[in-house]
């Protein structure tokens, strides 16, 4: 259907967003996003993209510019790392809430200080609470697909919530893989069509209010629906999954799993991280460890009842977090996540939590061993579970 | 305010749209206020500065022929849209023949 060619996981966002006829694209720079951008204002100044682009002063005005483009009924995208998402924080609500469908690429990065410009999802986790639905890749052709699934996602008219798909900085933003690059647009627009005549939109013919006030009479009634969009959305982010199969021929899922079924340690990640445990589960599977993984590519809305399904038969869970929390119920935004799912779904399995790889700390087959031995050690001896987070790869 | 019942999520346009432009006109702001303007036809010599100083364009000037008890003819007179009207008092304060009193509001 495309073309295989060598692109970065910026790149192949940007050739996505091309792919997709975006009419708006509103952005600041912040490394390690950057060239997304550059090559989305690439596209436009060739002519290969018929899109406005906005040179803002900071990323509070990115996705402001966003928010008022999308207003009008415009597919919008932007892209920001680490501190400018911190940045956004007010207006992803205000995206969110006006339920608008903003499509925006976080190409992950650890927050400051110390100031570090490498992976880590500190950023993203603590943007979990903001209303948005939120995807992670794990290859950079998942990049690509994940932006064109995204404004299916995003402007079906049951949802109408923005997406942020997010890629690994650096590992995953700034490392060449092989990439089909969808090349027919009109395919990609019969995926995903624009649908702007579908939703509220600041339009002189049709006038509406956008962004009034909501006094406690009103206000509680919006989130409400805000909360059922997002349930809704499980299901709609099935349905686009399953014809995005059936158009590309690529297959995606809430939850990916990896030598599951007849696993009794499971090990579950997200983003590129879960390339690494993917490949050490081939490793520990032919030292004889029956070792399973789970990637978790959807994180809002969080699969509770998938993920408390799968890994209800198993020995021992580990989570493996690239994010800390501090003073939380557990440092790990993720493990929070999955206890609450196993808890809730009264599945009773041993949950152990790990911290790793923050700020760009490389995350290797030794560190995944440690975190196997663990499990190991706690699934043998019937020893009590750890409250608390186990730090892998910190110097004592 | 009327106490009609207040629609459901279900049934309230998503993201919190107004669907009507300028449905503002049809609030009521009488809670707002503490004190009531209360013009005195009788003193009012017609000038004009209560309607140019309203913030809410509250005071409306109504065309009737009012002859005043000492005999003074008008074709205008100032009148108080208590729907808009918060109670600020700028009218009565002012109004330089002090014909507007601001009376405490009852409930």
């Amino acid at each position: 259907m495309g073309k295989v060619i060598p692109l970065s996981g910026n790149s192949a966002i940007a050739y996505a967003v091309k792919m997709c006829d975006v009419d708006v694209v509103s952005a600041y720079p912040i490394t390690p996003q950057t060239t997304i951008v550059e090559k989305i204002a690439e596209f436009i100044a060739n002519g290969e993209l018929d899109a406005e682009m906005l040179h803002v002063e900071s990323e509070h005005s990115a996705l402001s510019a966003a928010v008022g483009a999308s207003a009008t009924g415009a597919r919008v995208f932007t892209a920001t790392s680490s501190q400018g998402l911190a940045l956004m924080y007010e207006i992803l609500f205000i995206a969110s809430g006006l339920r608008l469908p903003v499509v925006m690429a976080l190409v992950t990065r650890a927050l400051s200080p110390p100031i570090n410009i490498w992976c880590d999802h500190s950023d993203f986790m603590a943007a979990a609470d903001t209303g948005w639905i939120q995807v992670m890749a794990s290859t950079n052709q998942e990049a690509f697909d994940d932006v064109i699934m995204a404004y299916k996602l995003a402007e079906d008219p049951r949802v109408l919530l923005p997406v942020m798909t997010a890629i690994d900085g650096y590992i995953m933003s700034h490392t060449i893989e092989p990439v089909e690059v969808l090349e027919d647009k009109d395919v990609v627009l019969k995926f995903a069509p624009k649908n702007f005549k579908r939703r509220y939109r600041l339009d002189p013919d049709n006038p509406v209010t956008i962004g009034p006030l909501g006094s406690p009479n009103w206000y509680f009634e919006f989130k409400r629906q805000h909360y059922e969009a997002m349930k809704v959305a499980k299901q709609v982010f099935r349905e686009v999954v399953t014809e995005f199969k059936k158009v590309f021929g690529r297959e995606y899922s809430e939850l990916e799993t990896y030598m599951l079924d007849d696993a009794d340690i499971v090990l579950v990640s997200m983003g590129g991280l879960a390339g690494t445990v993917r490949a050490y589960v081939d490793r520990a599977r032919k030292e004889g460890i029956k070792l399973g993984a789970i990637r978790v590519k959807l994180f809002r809305p969080f699969p509770q009842e998938e993920i408390a399904k799968l890994i209800s038969n198993k020995k021992i869970v580990g989570v493996i977090d690239r994010a800390l929390a501090p003073g939380a119920v557990h440092g790990g935004p993720l493990f929070t996540e999955v206890a609450t799912a196993i808890y809730l779904n009264k599945v009773d399995v041993p949950l152990v939590g790990f911290i790793t790889g923050l700020g760009g700390r490389a995350v290797t087959f030794d560190h995944i061993s440690e975190v196997v031995k663990h499990l190991k050690k706690y699934s043998e001896e019937l020893r009590e579970l750890p409250k608390e987070p186990i730090f892998i790869g910190v110097r004592e | 305010m009327s106490q009609t019942k207040l629609p459901g999520w279900r049934e309230l346009p998503i993201g919190s749209v107004i669907t009507e432009p300028g449905n503002t006109a049809k609030l009521s702001f009488h809670t707002w206020r503490t004190f009531r303007p209360v013009i005195d036809k009788e003193k009012c010599v017609r000038c004009g500065l209560c309607w140019m100083y309203c913030p809410d364009a509250a005071i409306v000037e109504v065309k009737e022929t009012y002859v005043t008890k000492s005999g003074k003819k008008y074709e205008v007179s100032y009148e108080v849209n208590y729907q808009y009207c918060k109670g600020c008092g700028i009218c009565a304060n002012e109004c330089p023949v002090k014909a507007i009193t601001m009376v405490e509001e009852v409930r």
